[in-house]
């Protein structure tokens, strides 16, 4: 009986994830101190994400550029990130002298259905964001 | 990590045509957030840092989250006017770093 009973708690340890989800103000935090604490315009970054995942183990996402870029703007930077995860900071891309088409594409882990958040950063200080909102039927994180 | 990535370059590219760089590493991205049987935190590990440079001039860089799925896997683009040699180089939370060196010929 004892030995059943520490069972069951440990399976139940287990299963319980470290410490609390991120939360939304967390991600505006972040994005305000990439922007200098204005807020980020909507709009010349686009974030691909599906609206529906089935498994938030592995879910595709990229990041590129919309048509309402000037030709002359600099990308620098690209932040990624999740208001549900249990850290808000997805990944952050740094573009060089040598990058090509801005666009990146990768896999991320979702821990539940929330907001994603894209901030790109460019070389005359401008940040603009793009927003999608994903639901996760298996999250990931808690195997 | 002795198990190679999987690498994507073009061995040739035209001057100022972009091409893309992709790769898959072979590694756990282990989150720090799971617990194993007995309730002990399974201890993080994962590529925090990952660079992409031709001849020292930077071409891409990415600090990773936890957030990044098992197996980590991104696609980029670069461009280059000369021929170089790319190098692609990323390190985890033991320290381990690992690199990928390409010969890429402008034509």
């Amino acid at each position: 009986m004892r030995r059943r009973s520490f069972v069951v708690m440990a399976g139940a340890a287990a299963m319980l994830p470290l410490g609390a989800r991120a939360k939304p103000e967390e991600v505006e935090a972040l994005v305000r101190a990439i922007t200098g604490g204005v807020p980020a315009r909507p709009g010349r970054v686009k974030l691909d994400v599906p609206e529906l995942v089935e498994n938030g183990n592995t879910v595709g996402l990229t990041v590129s550029l919309g048509e309402d870029v000037p030709k002359d703007a600099v990308l620098t930077d690209i932040h990624v990130f999740a208001d549900g995860n249990p850290r808000p900071g997805v990944v952050h891309f740094r573009f060089g002298k040598l990058a090509g088409v801005p666009k990146v594409a990768t896999r991320v882990r979702l821990a539940t259905s929330q907001t994603v958040t894209a901030v790109a950063v460019f070389a005359d200080g401008s940040c603009w964001t793009d927003q999608v909102g994903v639901l996760v039927t298996w999250s990931a994180c808690l195997d | 990590m002795a198990v190679k990535p999987l690498l994507s370059v073009p061995r040739e590219v035209k001057a100022g045509v972009p091409f893309e760089v992709r790769i898959l590493i072979q590694h756990p991205m282990e989150t720090g957030f799971r617990r194993d049987a007995v309730g002990g935190v399974i201890a993080r590990d994962i590529i925090h840092t990952f660079e992409c440079s031709v001849d020292g001039e930077e071409v891409f860089a990415a600090r990773l989250e936890p957030a990044i799925a098992a197996k980590p896997y991104l696609a980029f683009s670069a461009r280059l006017e000369r021929s170089g040699t790319m190098l692609l180089r990323w390190v985890d939370d033991h320290g381990v770093e690992a690199q990928e060196r390409v010969d890429i010929r402008v034509v």
